[in-house]
């Protein structure tokens, strides 16, 4: 090809060519699998709601197994008895009420807004689940998670995730050692004051064996991370107590 | 090496040793520090650049002779991202579970130095046969020096391989933590990983003295 590459006119042709090219096959390949992607991502949703309350498929120590594809709709339905959406301090039903997205419902607490609070009630082996989504920020970007608690805030189960935290380090709060060392912790004091959870250094309880110090043993190399745990835990968790002294 | 020509086949083992990315050319660094805390997440990222390296050199290949050279290291930029990108799309349409393991690695994927540096070097100018060779083999030599970092980084700073307790359990002190040994909450951490290349480094030029510069 005899075309001199080095001048400015070829050199923007190219650039805009390219961007045509790059452009529309990123945006033809996303709109073309969205449907897709969207209903791995409701069915994750509901795994991870199920997960929380201990409806999972977990059979070793450091199983994380959630309930199958195929089966979760199903499963939601079964032990999921109420979908419920609190706003302003009233609880309302809603059957799509696991769909709404935490973080737009953040900005819109921000920006002056009312913040829409989902709830969902478990039911399982005869014992009440009652699983609120936690939304965060870690070290490098997004952490959410579920926590599964009983009418008195007392932490039964809990699911967190994470988008870009660093493999080996604080991507680690998806592990199992670290989310079982929520079970049994309690958010409120005796008096019903709202104290929350800390993810803590040295506190000289590794195995977690203490329930009752509102702490759990941190991450090594993660600090930043297991911060955003706490604080999420803290800000979002502390919104549900006046719905929580309702049910006493 | 029945398949390659004598100068294709050093293409591959070159950067496995000699030529290796990380140790002697010294690219590709940060991801090396980064994430070669288990052993479980240098394997995937040496997959991933593998695949990018390989697809990559072979598409900048294709097009050298006419990409603009003012704007090529832009040029090579969008071919890494939309390649990423893509891979990224499908797998979380077909493959949801991998691809959240993945996704941690995709903007470190897009910024590896080794990456941009084989465009530069290698694939702008020379065929696409060739250009593959030479990506799949310092994608190669990037993972060896992961996998390494990464064993010792996981033994002896979790006490795990592959997420599996090979050391006994550090709480019930069984096995060798009985008899009073510790995990090194050191190795965790980012800077450990440049001492275990340091080390792979000093290893490699005490056995071959042409490393050595003046």
């Amino acid at each position: 090809m005899a075309v001199d590459t080095d001048k400015n006119s070829y050199t923007i042709i190219f650039a805009v060519i390219m961007v045509l090219v790059v452009g529309s096959l990123l945006a033809f390949t996303a709109s073309s699998l969205a449907p897709n992607i969207d209903e791995n991502e409701r069915m994750e949703k509901q795994q991870n709601i199920l997960y929380a309350m201990g409806v999972n498929g977990n059979v070793d120590k450091g199983d994380i197994t959630f309930v199958s594809t195929d089966k979760v709709a199903d499963e939601f339905s079964k032990y999921i008895k109420q979908q419920l959406v609190i706003e302003n301090g009233e609880a309302k039903e809603d059957n799509e009420a696991y769909l709404i997205d935490i973080k737009k419902e953040q900005a819109k607490a921000k920006n002056g807004g009312t913040r829409r609070l989902p709830l969902f009630v478990g039911e399982k082996d005869g014992k009440t689940f009652y699983v609120a989504p936690i939304r965060g920020k870690g070290l490098w970007d997004a952490i959410w998670g579920y926590v599964a608690l009983d009418a008195d805030m007392v932490v039964q189960g809990a699911f967190f995730d994470h988008k870009g935290e660093t493999p080996g380090l604080g991507a680690n709060i998806k592990q199992r050692y670290f989310m079982d060392d929520f079970n049994g912790e309690r958010l409120l004091t005796d008096a019903g004051v709202f104290k929350g959870i800390t993810v803590a250094k040295g506190n000289n309880d590794p195995t977690n064996k203490i329930k009752d110090d509102y702490e759990v043993d941190a991450l090594a190399g993660a600090t930043i991370t297991g911060d955003g745990v706490s604080a999420m835990i803290k800000k979002d968790l502390k919104l549900y107590l006046p719905y929580f002294k309702t049910l006493q | 090496m029945g398949l390659l020509s004598k100068k294709d086949a050093k293409l591959i083992t070159d950067p496995l040793a000699d030529n290796n990315p990380i140790t002697i050319q010294v690219l590709g660094i940060c991801s090396a520090l980064a994430i070669t805390a288990e052993l479980k997440a240098s394997i995937v990222m040496s997959i991933a650049v593998l695949f990018v390296l390989g697809i990559g050199n072979v598409v900048i290949s294709l097009i050298r002779n006419i990409i603009p050279s003012k704007i090529r290291i832009i040029v090579q930029l969008i071919v890494v991202a939309s390649l990423v990108i893509i891979v990224d799309q499908v797998l979380k349409a077909f493959a949801y579970e991998l691809s959240k393991t993945l996704s941690v690695f995709v903007g470190l994927i897009i910024t590896n130095c080794i990456i941009m540096g084989r465009f530069e070097a290698f694939a702008l100018g020379n065929g696409p046969w060739k250009s593959f060779l030479d990506g799949i083999g310092n994608a190669l030599g990037y993972a060896v020096i992961l996998i390494i970092v990464g064993f010792f980084r996981e033994l002896l700073g979790s006490g795990t391989l592959l997420g599996i307790p090979v050391l006994g359990d550090p709480i019930e002190k069984t096995f060798v933590y009985s008899i009073g040994y510790e995990n090194n909450g050191f190795m965790l951490m980012p800077p450990m990983a440049l001492i275990i290349v340091g080390l792979i480094i000093w290893v490699q030029r005490s056995r071959n003295k042409d490393l050595i510069e003046d």
